[in-house]
């Protein structure tokens, strides 16, 4: 088996402003061997893409890459290649299928036509050849009734089949190399898992080889025949992917391994990466003692009935569509317990959180908080259990005011509630919160831009503590961070509901960490909460068919193959 | 990630960039910008020393000849000044005192006339850059223009930045009806031609500095707040101004406390085109001569002036006026657009 593409000594750096060159690769080297899938993994910042990209030389203008980097393929250097030739291996012998299919395609063409682009750009195909060519296509990606679908626009179709379109356009000339990066980043989990299995497939029909890039060791496991590990823009490991999965040798990489939450065992804290890089030796921190959930209190802290809220759309002069969002939903929040939500997008759950906090007004239903019916209270009234019910959002980047110092962040609600006696008083208490999440001491006068995500949204826990709720919503609060940082930060939650024993309604689509966090409960679908019961109950014996379908479509991991 | 971020952070403790350092870090690698800075400031300091008299005081002053040639012109006859000279009658007196029931007393007032000191200050034939038709020197009008101009310029785009500012942020958070309303008012303003609307008001309110100012702002507003709603209109959703509904705040302050801020790029680039803009509006308004009253100067009385003199060949007025515009104004285009590129938020 030889090599199709060989990267040696690849160093690539970026020019940001007129002195500062900040490393992104440095020096590293791989080989894809012919008809085989090569995985790179690593977190933000590790440079995975950076290196896939620069095979096609796709880098943005501020790039340099280094003169001694070598990039072979086909005989030649492609990092000398001149443009002409790496046109003709662009979209032809090298394609990309990129991590967002809804703006990687031009939304004012058809997806025949933009498919058909590249057989009539590199095989010189007449248009009526590449029609009949891209229905073949779209047929052995699996879209259904392909001959309508050509001249569908990018819009009409969903996500998932969006990422189909790009995959039909990436093998549209037989490719040798299909460089995937993050192609399921985007997707619920059961889109995911049916990308991945047509990826393989097609690798299997066409003999290609696959670069695929993630940050997902579960889905690397499945789907790679050979793994590179990397961070910091170096290689930790690589290897065929039994030895990286079953025998890891290097810290970082056995750190990759554990600190993701797993679905047979429940530690009280997660392994981080920390406790492995400081222990030097790698030994596993001993986490093996069960985490076990605070009993239920007589009665329910929050308790919401038949909780719905329907958008109405217009649609015509009279006419009007209702569009239910959430549908009947009834459930329970205890005291110092966790209740999960796991769905895919469009299910719901975001809105639930946002009910709960009256950030959205529900069209039906009850919510008793303490003997009050939350969704009746006036404006005024509401603010006293504003303080009580608090929420993190996702994004860790867009929900911070960039323009305020993390102090101010901090003393804001502080100052809303009036808490705490004088300015001062309010700057110690922010300054108490901020070490107690982890944040550096010097912190409070700095700007959220000057923090990493994880720092981020720790800064966003801390406001919330700063209110002493009573419980706190996580709307998808660790699902944009990296697998490290994910892990610190639910350690973290974790210490902070025993010290305070708060409740949590955690809202994730990933089930793995919901299965981690969560003592009791959700499965949406549509609106519907179509599955509820305790976290084990549910992961152990699904009932609802939808259910099942989730928990299979999770990427498992390496698997060897049955002996 | 973490085990790096301890180190770097103790080193740049002391210097925490707020936004506006950041941008302005990003403005001094512009060179064109920090020229056109320099320039601007330069105007604004001139206008500064003209305001408080120290430059430019005396351009009512009838220094020169009318017309006076610019130094380097001076050789040149200098036609108008010399007839204005030879105002008085030619020929020989014809003696009518035989008739005149005053005679006698002429010889008495010439006496009389003679007692009384008259200072007439000597005028000098050329002007640094010439002068106008009382001789008046066209350089420290063209410096005193500038002070009314540019200062007719920026408050006008005060005032229009205010109104237009703060029906954007109603317009733009609160929508449905309020909003509704404000989209009605924003469209019979704009469908109105500017000039007609500027005529109008002008009839109105009759003439004087605030008046223009008046004017200017009152029509000028619409563009700032079709900007600034759509901001208020995208920003409204964001996650940071849901967080800060979650905390409780109230609407005034996430209008004005949270949103403000972060798109006061926004406002502060458009305001500078504001200015740019109604300089030329008063320079327009006042070439029509429905600006500045007529015993002041800026630069559009100036071109207005200058309409005469061009026909019999003065024409430093003119270049004089222009020549101060040109600079200024683009100085001020060059610097917005600077500022465009350094207020770009690109901090995620």
């Amino acid at each position: 088996m030889s090599n199709l593409v060989s990267v040696r000594d690849l160093r690539v750096s970026f020019r940001l402003g007129k002195r500062r060159v900040v490393e992104a690769v440095r020096g590293i080297g791989f080989e894809v061997p012919e008809n085989a899938t090569v995985a790179l993994v690593g977190e933000s910042g590790s440079g995975k893409s950076v290196s896939a990209m620069s095979i096609v030389r796709l880098l943005p203008d501020n790039a340099i890459v280094d003169a001694a980097s070598r990039i072979e393929f086909g005989g030649a250097d492609l990092l000398t290649a001149p443009v002409e030739t790496l046109r003709r291996i662009r979209g032809k012998d090298i394609t990309v299928v990129f991590q967002e299919p809804m703006s990687s395609l031009n939304p004012v063409f058809t997806v025949g036509f933009q498919i058909g682009e590249v057989l009539r750009l590199h095989l010189g195909l007449s248009p009526k050849q590449a029609s009949d060519r891209v229905v073949e296509l779209l047929t052995e990606v699996g879209i259904p009734e392909p001959k309508a679908r050509v001249d569908a626009y990018p819009h009409e179709l969903s996500g998932g089949q969006q990422q189909r379109v790009m995959i039909a356009m990436a093998i549209a000339c037989e490719p040798k190399l299909l460089i995937a990066d993050e192609p399921t980043t985007a997707l619920d989990v059961t889109v995911q898992r049916q990308i991945l299995e047509l990826i393989a497939k097609l690798q299997d029909k066409h003999r290609m080889s696959v670069l695929f890039i993630s940050h997902d060791l579960g889905v690397v496991g499945e789907i790679a025949d050979h793994v590179v590990v990397m961070r910091e823009g170096k290689v930790r490991e690589s290897g065929p992917v039994a030895s990286i999965f079953a025998d890891p040798r290097d810290t970082y990489t056995k750190a990759l391994l554990a600190c993701r939450p797993r679905l047979d065992v429940k530690p009280k804290r997660l392994p981080v990466i920390d406790d492995f890089m400081a222990g030097g030796a790698g030994q596993p921190i001993a986490v093996a003692e069960t985490r076990v959930a605070r009993p239920q209190e007589a009665r329910p802290l929050i308790e919401a009935k038949g909780l719905s809220k329907i958008y109405r759309l217009k649609t015509g002069l009279f006419a009007r569509k209702s569009i239910p969002a959430v549908q009947e939903a009834s459930f329970s929040l205890w005291r110092g317990r966790t209740l999960g939500v796991v769905g895919e997008s469009g299910s719901g759950k975001t809105t639930i959180g946002m009910l709960l906090m009256r950030l959205v007004e529900a069209t039906t239903g009850e919510v008793t908080f303490d003997g009050a019916d939350l969704l009746k209270l006036s404006d005024a009234q509401m603010m006293a259990y504003r303080r009580r019910i608090q929420i993190i959002f996702q994004n860790p980047y867009a929900s911070l005011n960039p323009r305020f110092t993390v102090g101010q962040i901090l003393t804001e609600p502080m100052k809303i509630h009036r808490i705490g006696a004088s300015d001062d008083e309010r700057f110690d208490r922010a300054a108490q919160l901020a070490r107690r999440v982890g944040l550096p001491a010097d912190c409070i006068q700095k700007y959220p831009h000057e923090f990493s995500g994880g720092q981020r949204q720790r800064i966003a826990i801390a406001r919330c503590l700063s209110m002493q709720p009573e419980v706190l919503i996580c709307d998808e609060s660790v699902s944009a961070l990296d697998v490290s940082v994910q892990a610190t930060v639910l350690n973290l939650l974790l210490d902070l509901q025993e010290e305070f024993s708060m409740s949590y309604l955690f809202i994730s689509h990933d089930l793995a960490v919901v299965k981690y966090m969560a003592d009791d409960m959700l499965v949406m679908h549509d609106g519907a909460i179509v599955e509820r019961g305790s976290a084990e109950a549910i992961y152990d014996a699904p009932q609802h068919e939808y259910t099942k379908r989730l928990l299979r479509s999770i990427p498992t991991g390496y698997r060897p193959a049955n002996p | 990630m973490a085990a790096v971020a301890h180190p770097v952070s103790a080193e740049e403790a002391p210097r925490s960039q707020g936004v506006w350092g950041a941008a302005w870090t990003r403005l001094k690698t512009d060179r064109v910008g920090v020229v056109s800075l320099a320039v601007v400031a330069a105007f604004l300091l001139l206008i500064l020393l003209s305001a408080v008299g120290l430059v430019a005081g005396g351009w009512q002053l009838e220094k020169g000849v009318p017309y006076a040639h610019p130094s380097f012109l001076g050789e040149r006859e200098n036609v108008e000044a010399q007839a204005t000279d030879l105002a008085g009658p030619k020929g020989p007196p014809v003696d009518i005192s035989d008739i005149d029931p005053l005679a006698p007393k002429y010889d008495e007032w010439n006496r009389r006339a003679r007692e009384i000191q008259v200072s007439s200050p000597p005028r000098t034939e050329t002007l640094l850059f010439g002068g106008d038709r009382w001789g008046r020197d066209v350089l420290a009008k063209a410096v005193k223009g500038a002070q009314m101009s540019i200062f007719v310029g920026v408050f006008a785009a005060v005032v229009a930045t205010f109104i237009g500012t703060l029906l954007g942020a109603v317009g733009g958070y609160v929508g449905g009806r309020v909003g509704d309303f404000l989209e009605w008012l924003y469209n019979v303003f704009t469908s109105v031609p500017d000039i007609l609307l500027i005529f109008a008001f002008a009839a109105v309110f009759g003439r004087g500095i605030s008046t223009v100012v008046l004017i200017l702002g009152l029509v000028g507003w619409t563009g700032m707040y079709r900007q600034v709603r759509a901001e208020y209109i995208k920003h409204h959703s964001r996650e940071y101004v849901r967080a800060a509904q979650a905390i409780g705040a109230s609407h005034l302050s996430r209008m004005f406390v949270h949103i403000l801020p972060n798109i006061s790029h926004v406002v502060l680039v458009r305001m500078s085109l504001l200015v740019v803009g109604f300089i030329k509006a008063e320079v327009i308004l006042s070439f029509l001569g429905l600006g500045v009253p007529i015993e002041l100067v800026s630069w559009g009385t100036m071109l207005a002036e200058a309409q005469t003199e061009l026909v019999i060949g003065k024409w430093w007025q003119l270049a004089a006026a222009t020549l101060f515009m040109a600079v200024f104004l683009t100085a001020f285009s060059l610097l917005t657009d600077a500022l465009r590129d350094a207020l770009d938020p690109k901090l995620r």
